[in-house]
C-alpha cells in the first residue's frame, strides 16, 4: 500500500473541504495539504445545484451552485493544495492515518497532521419514513433526482408529486416544472417548511405549484411504475394521518425531499463523539472534534441551509487544522454550550475559555416562534441576547458572544417567545 | 435432439426451481430454467425470513418435516459450495406465560419426533444469557442449535449460476402461457414462443396451480398469504440469534432476526390477500410489526429503519408441500405448495425431486464434467488490505466505489451484469450496491450509467425490475442557450 505523508489531509472536496484547505494553506503555505474527494470533480453537492442564490452573503453576489464553487476551484488550482479525484476514503483511524482507494492509486494511507472532514450529508429515504404501498419505480430523493436532471439531462418522470417542503424538493419543483412535467403537489407533514421563504415564493407560488402543510403520504400504488400516491391530513399534534382525509393523486413520479443526514460513518468509526441531534460531531469553537488533530465542517458537521456558512465554518475549520499541525494547539479548558427552551442544537457544542474576541455561535430552533430572543447565560448572567422578528426551524440563526465572558458552561435558550 | 428440445424444463426460478436445475445439472440431460420474470429470485425466494429452519414447527410425519431437517443437513454444504453466506446462530422461541411454555413443550416434543438435533427448554434467565436483548417479562424458551441464518436471494441466484455452468439453460422473462401434450412430449408455450419437454417440473410458486392446471391437474389451489418487513440499518443490531414468538394458526409469529450482512430484521406479518401479486407493505402492517417486536426485543430501534418490505407465502390447500408425479400427467413433476420452510427445505426438494425425475423414467447418467462449486462475485469490502490492494491491481475497476454505503466497487456491479444482472434490482441484489442506508439515493444514477454501458442500451430504457418498472420517462427537452 502506497503511503503519504501530509501536515493537512481534508477528506471531502464540496464547498466546505475547498474552503478548508484554502484556509489552511493561507494560514500556513508551508504545509503541504491534499484533498480526497470520491467524485471525479471538485464541488460536491454543489456542481448538481444549478439554480440561483448562492454566493449573496459571502460573495454578495447572486451566483450558481457550479459558479461559486469553482470560484474556490480556481484558487485551489495554483494554491499548491495536492488533489485526489475519483478517490474514496474508506476508513480514518485515531492516529489520523486516512485510508482511501483509487482506480489509479489503488490502495494508498495518507498519514496525516491534521485532519478535515468535509464529508457533507445524504438524503433521508423512503424507509427512514416508513411510507406504506408498492415499491414501483419512480419513488427518487429530490437530490437523487436533481442529478439525473441537472447532470445527465434525463427526466425521471412526467407527473410528480413532492413530499417535504426541504430546499432541495422546492428547487426541484420549479425545475422539473420548467422541463415540462406537472407537480401536482408538495406535501409537507409539518405547519412550516424546512425550506428557505424566498425558495416558496419563487419556486412554488410563482410556478402556480399548490403546498399543503400538515399533509404526508400515506399509501404509494403502482406495481411496476408509480401510478398514484395518496396524500391525507395529519393531526399537528401526533402527526398521525386523519382517517377520512386521504386523497389519492395520479401521478408516475414522487420525490422526497424530507431532510438531510450528515454522513458520519467515518466519523463514528474512528470513535468521535457525535451530537445525536445534529448527527454530526461535537466540536469547538474551532471545529475541533473530540479526537485531537480531527476538526469538521460543512453539511457533516451540521446541516446548513445556505452554503455561504458552510465556507465560513470552514474557513475556521482549515485555519485551526493548519495551526494544530504546526503545533499551535490550544490547551485550554473548554466549556459546554448547551441548547435549552426550544433551541434545538447549538454548534459549537463546546468552547474554550480565556479566548479574546468574538465567537459565533449557530444554532436551530424546534419551532416557529415570532417574535423570538435568544439569549446565552453563562451561570445567571447574560452574555448575549438577540432579537428577531422570527425564528424557524428552516433557517439557521447565529449570535455572537465575547469570548472573554466565557468562564463556565453556557445555555442558548429562547425567551420573551412567541409560538405561532 | 432439436435446439428446441429438453429433457427436462424447470418452470419458475425461485429457489425450489433453482435448486432443483442445480441438483439436476450433475446428470447428462438438457435442462432449461423459464420464469416469467427477468431475473431469478423474483417472487418468494427474494422476500422472506432467510431463516433455515431447525424444523420443530412442523406437523410429524408431513413432507414439510422431513424436507426441513433434510434440508437443514444440507444447507451448510450447499452454502459452503455455492459461496452463500450462511451462519448457524440458533434460534429462540420466546414464552411469556403458562400458555406459551405448554406451546414451547409441545415444539420440542415435535421436534423430537422430527428428529431435529440441539433443542433445549431455557428458563427466562438461561434465554437472557443467550440472548441479552430479550424482554425482561420472557419466562421461557425453545433454543435449537441447527437453526441457521443465510441469504435467500444469493442463494437462488448462486444456484442458477452453478446451474447454469453446467449446461442448464435460461430462459427469462418468459412467462408460461399453456401446457399441452404433444408427441409423448409436453410443449411449454411461452407467449409467442415454445419449447418441447420431456418432462416438466412445476416449482411455480404462488402460481403454481394454475400451472398443474394447464395440464389438467387441480387436485390443489395455492393461495397467497402476505408477510411484511422492517430491516433496521446495521449499526443498530442488537439480536445474535432468531428470536421467534409461540407460533399461532397462521405461522411462525413475527420475529427478530439479525441477517449475514449484519443488518436486523423485524417481520414477517401473516395476512391471507386476494392478489397473488400484492407485495405492498401496509399501515397496519407496520403497526403490529411495532408492536410485536418491541414485545421481544424492548429496545429494538425502529428509528434506524431503512427499509420496509412484503413477501408473499404459497398457501397449499393440502396443508403440507405437494412433492411428486402428478396423477393427471406423469410427465409434470409437481414441486408446489412451498410455503415455509421452503427456502430451507430446497436442497432436500431437490433431491427428492431429481429421483422422482428418474422415477418418471428419465435415466439420469452423471456428467464426468459436472463442478459443484461455484465462486461469489469479489466482495472488496470484506477483504484484508492487502487482498483489495491486489484486487485492483488486477482489474482498477475495483478501486473505484460506486455504492458508498456498502462500499461496492465498479468491478462488482461489472462482474454482477456479466452473470445476468439486467435491472438496477438486479445488480443490487448480486452486489448489495443500494441495499444500504441511503438506499441508492447517491448510486443508482451511477448504477444506472455502468448498466448503460456494460448493456449496450440506452438510459431510458433501464428499469428498476423488468416490465413496466422504467425509471426515467425520457430525456430533456432541448433548450437554447
Ligand atoms: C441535494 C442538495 C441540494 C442542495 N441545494 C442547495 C441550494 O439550492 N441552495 C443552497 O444554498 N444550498 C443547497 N444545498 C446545501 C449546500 O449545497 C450545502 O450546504 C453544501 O454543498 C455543503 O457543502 P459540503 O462541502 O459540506 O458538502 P458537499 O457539497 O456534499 O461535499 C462533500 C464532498 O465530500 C465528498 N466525500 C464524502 N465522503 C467522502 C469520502 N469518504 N471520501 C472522499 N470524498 C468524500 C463528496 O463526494 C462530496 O463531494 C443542497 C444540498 C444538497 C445535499
Ligand atoms: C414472508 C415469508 C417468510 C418466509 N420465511 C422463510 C424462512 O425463514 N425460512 C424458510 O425456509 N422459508 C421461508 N419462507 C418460504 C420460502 O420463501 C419459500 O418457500 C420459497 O422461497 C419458495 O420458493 P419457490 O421457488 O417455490 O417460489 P418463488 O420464489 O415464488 O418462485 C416461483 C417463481 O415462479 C415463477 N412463475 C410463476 N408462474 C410462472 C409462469 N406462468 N411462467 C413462468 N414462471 C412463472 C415466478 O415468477 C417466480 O419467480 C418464507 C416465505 C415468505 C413469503
Amino acid at each position: 500500500m502506497l503511503v503519504k505523508k501530509y501536515d493537512v489531509a481534508v477528506i471531502g472536496g464540496g464547498p466546505a473541504g475547498l474552503a478548508a484547505a484554502l484556509s489552511a494553506k493561507e494560514r500556513e503555505p508551508g504545509l503541504t495539504v491534499a484533498v480526497i474527494e470520491r467524485d471525479k470533480a471538485l464541488g460536491g453537492i454543489l456542481q448538481q445545484c444549478i439554480h440561483n442564490g448562492f454566493g449573496l452573503h459571502y460573495f454578495g453576489e447572486e451566483l450558481t451552485g457550479p459558479e461559486y464553487a469553482n470560484r474556490f476551484i480556481e484558487r485551489i488550482k495554483g494554491s499548491g493544495v495536492d488533489v485526489y479525484l475519483d478517490t474514496m476514503v474508506l476508513e480514518l483511524t485515531p492516529e489520523r492515518r486516512v485510508v482511501c482507494v483509487s482506480a489509479a492509486n489503488g490502495l494508498m494511507a495518507i498519514d496525516a497532521g491534521a485532519v478535515v472532514l468535509a464529508m457533507g450529508c445524504r438524503e433521508r429515504t423512503r424507509g427512514a419514513l416508513n411510507i406504506p404501498g408498492t415499491r414501483p419505480a419512480g419513488v427518487y430523493t429530490a437530490g437523487c433526482a436533481q442529478r439525473l436532471v441537472n447532470m445527465e439531462g434525463l427526466m425521471p418522470g412526467k407527473k410528480v408529486l413532492i413530499l417535504g417542503s426541504g430546499d432541495i424538493g422546492l428547487i426541484m419543483a420549479r425545475r422539473l416544472t420548467w422541463e415540462g412535467a406537472k407537480v401536482v403537489l408538495v406535501a409537507e407533514i409539518m405547519p412550516y417548511s424546512s425550506g428557505l421563504n424566498r425558495n416558496i415564493v419563487q419556486c412554488l407560488v410563482d410556478n402556480g405549484i399548490p403546498l399543503k402543510f400538515n399533509h404526508t403520504v400515506t399509501n404509494i400504488i403502482g406495481k411496476e411504475r408509480v401510478e398514484a400516491v395518496t396524500v391525507a391530513e395529519v393531526d399537528p399534534r401526533t402527526r398521525l394521518p386523519i382517517t377520512g382525509t386521504e386523497q389519492t393523486y395520479e401521478c408516475d413520479t414522487l420525490l422526497l425531499s424530507v431532510g438531510l443526514l450528515p454522513e458520519n460513518e467515518l466519523t463514528s468509526a474512528a470513535g468521535i463523539d457525535i451530537d445525536p441531534v445534529t448527527n454530526g460531531a461535537v466540536v469547538d469553537e474551532t471545529r475541533q472534534t473530540s479526537l485531537a488533530g480531527v476538526f469538521a465542517c460543512g453539511n457533516v458537521l451540521h446541516v446548513h441551509d445556505l452554503v455561504d456558512n458552510v465556507s465560513d465554518e470552514a474557513t475556521l475549520a482549515g485555519r485551526a487544522a493548519a495551526e494544530y499541525a504546526s503545533g499551535q494547539a490550544s490547551r485550554q479548558q473548554t466549556y459546554a454550550v448547551k441548547g435549552v427552551n426550544g433551541v434545538r442544537y447549538t454548534v459549537p457544542q463546546r468552547v474554550h475559555a480565556g479566548l479574546d474576541g468574538k465567537t459565533d455561535i449557530y444554532f436551530r430552533v424546534g419551532n416557529a416562534y415570532r417574535p423570538a430572543t435568544a439569549v446565552v447565560r453563562c451561570g445567571d448572567t447574560v452574555i448575549a441576547k438577540r432579537r428577531k422578528q422570527i425564528m424557524t426551524p428552516g433557517e439557521m440563526e447565529k449570535i455572537t458572544i465575547d469570548a472573554a465572558l466565557v468562564t463556565g458552561d453556557l445555555t442558548v435558550g429562547l425567551e420573551e417567545v412567541n409560538p405561532s | 435432439m432439436s435446439v428446441n428440445e429438453y429433457d427436462v424444463a424447470i418452470i419458475g426460478a425461485g429457489v425450489t426451481g433453482c435448486a432443483i436445475a442445480r441438483q439436476l445439472s450433475q446428470y447428462s440431460v438438457r435442462a432449461v430454467l423459464i420464469d416469467a420474470a427477468e431475473d431469478v429470485a423474483m417472487g418468494a425466494s427474494r422476500a422472506n425470513s432467510a431463516i433455515v429452519h431447525a424444523g420443530y414447527d412442523c406437523k410429524p410425519g408431513s413432507c414439510e418435516a422431513r424436507m426441513n431437517v433434510r434440508g437443514n443437513e444440507l444447507f451448510e454444504t450447499w452454502c459452503r459450495d455455492l459461496s452463500v453466506p450462511f451462519n448457524r446462530c440458533g434460534s429462540l422461541v420466546i414464552g411469556f406465560d403458562d400458555d406459551d411454555a405448554k406451546t414451547l413443550q409441545d415444539l420440542y416434543e415435535r421436534g423430537l419426533a422430527n428428529g431435529v438435533p440441539e433443542m433445549k427448554l431455557l428458563s427466562g434467565d438461561e434465554a437472557r444469557a443467550v440472548e441479552p436483548s430479550l424482554s425482561p417479562l420472557v419466562t421461557k424458551a425453545l433454543w435449537a442449535g441447527s437453526a441457521a441464518i443465510t441469504c435467500p436471494y444469493q442463494m437462488t441466484i448462486a444456484c442458477a449460476e452453478n446451474a447454469r455452468d453446467n449446461g442448464v439453460e435460461w430462459r427469462l422473462g418468459a412467462r408460461v402461457t399453456s401446457l399441452t401434450r404433444e408427441d409423448g412430449c409436453i410443449r411449454v408455450a411461452m407467449g409467442e414462443k415454445s419449447l418441447l419437454a420431456r418432462y416438466v417440473v412445476n416449482a411455480a410458486g404462488v402460481y403454481a396451480d394454475e400451472i398443474s392446471r394447464m395440464l389438467g391437474d387441480d387436485s390443489f389451489t395455492i393461495s397467497p398469504r402476505k408477510g411484511e418487513y422492517m430491516l433496521m440499518d446495521r449499526k443498530n443490531t442488537c439480536v445474535r440469534t432468531v428470536v421467534f414468538q409461540t407460533p399461532t394458526k397462521m405461522g411462525k409469529g413475527i420475529l427478530v432476526s439479525p441477517t449475514v450482512d449484519g443488518n436486523m430484521f423485524a417481520g414477517p406479518t401473516s395476512v391471507d390477500i386476494a392478489d397473488k401479486g400484492d407485495t405492498s407493505v401496509t399501515a397496519e402492517g407496520i403497526a403490529q410489526l411495532t408492536e410485536k417486536s418491541k414485545k421481544s426485543v424492548p429496545g429494538i430501534n425502529l428509528r434506524a429503519v431503512i427499509t420496509s418490505f412484503a413477501g408473499v407465502r404459497a398457501q397449499p390447500s393440502t396443508g403440507d408441500f405437494i412433492i411428486g408425479i402428478s396423477k393427471a400427467e406423469p410427465r409434470l413433476i409437481q414441486a408446489a405448495g412451498i410455503c415455509s420452510p421452503g427456502l430451507t427445505s430446497s436442497p432436500a426438494i431437490a433431491e427428492e425431486i431429481v429421483r422422482l425425475i428418474e422415477k418418471a423414467g428419465l435415466s439420469l447418467a452423471p456428467k464426468a464434467d459436472y463442478c459443484p462449486t461455484r465462486k461469489a462475485i469479489p466482495e472488496f469490502r470484506h477483504l484484508s488490505r492487502e487482498e483489495q490492494a491486489e484486487l485492483i491491481e488486477r482489474d482498477p475497476r475495483f478501486g473505484r466505489v460506486i455504492c458508498r454505503c456498502e462500499t461496492i466497487t465498479e468491478g462488482e456491479i461489472v462482474e454482477a451484469i456479466r452473470r445476468g444482472a439486467r435491472t438496477v434490482d438486479g445488480v443490487k441484489r448480486r452486489t448489495r450496491a443500494g441495499m444500504g442506508r441511503c438506499q441508492g439515493g447517491f448510486c443508482m444514477p451511477r448504477v444506472m450509467e455502468i448498466l448503460s454501458r456494460e448493456l449496450g442500451a440506452p438510459m431510458t430504457e433501464l428499469t428498476k425490475f423488468g416490465g413496466g418498472s422504467r425509471l426515467l420517462t425520457g430525456i430533456l427537452k432541448e433548450v437554447d442557450d
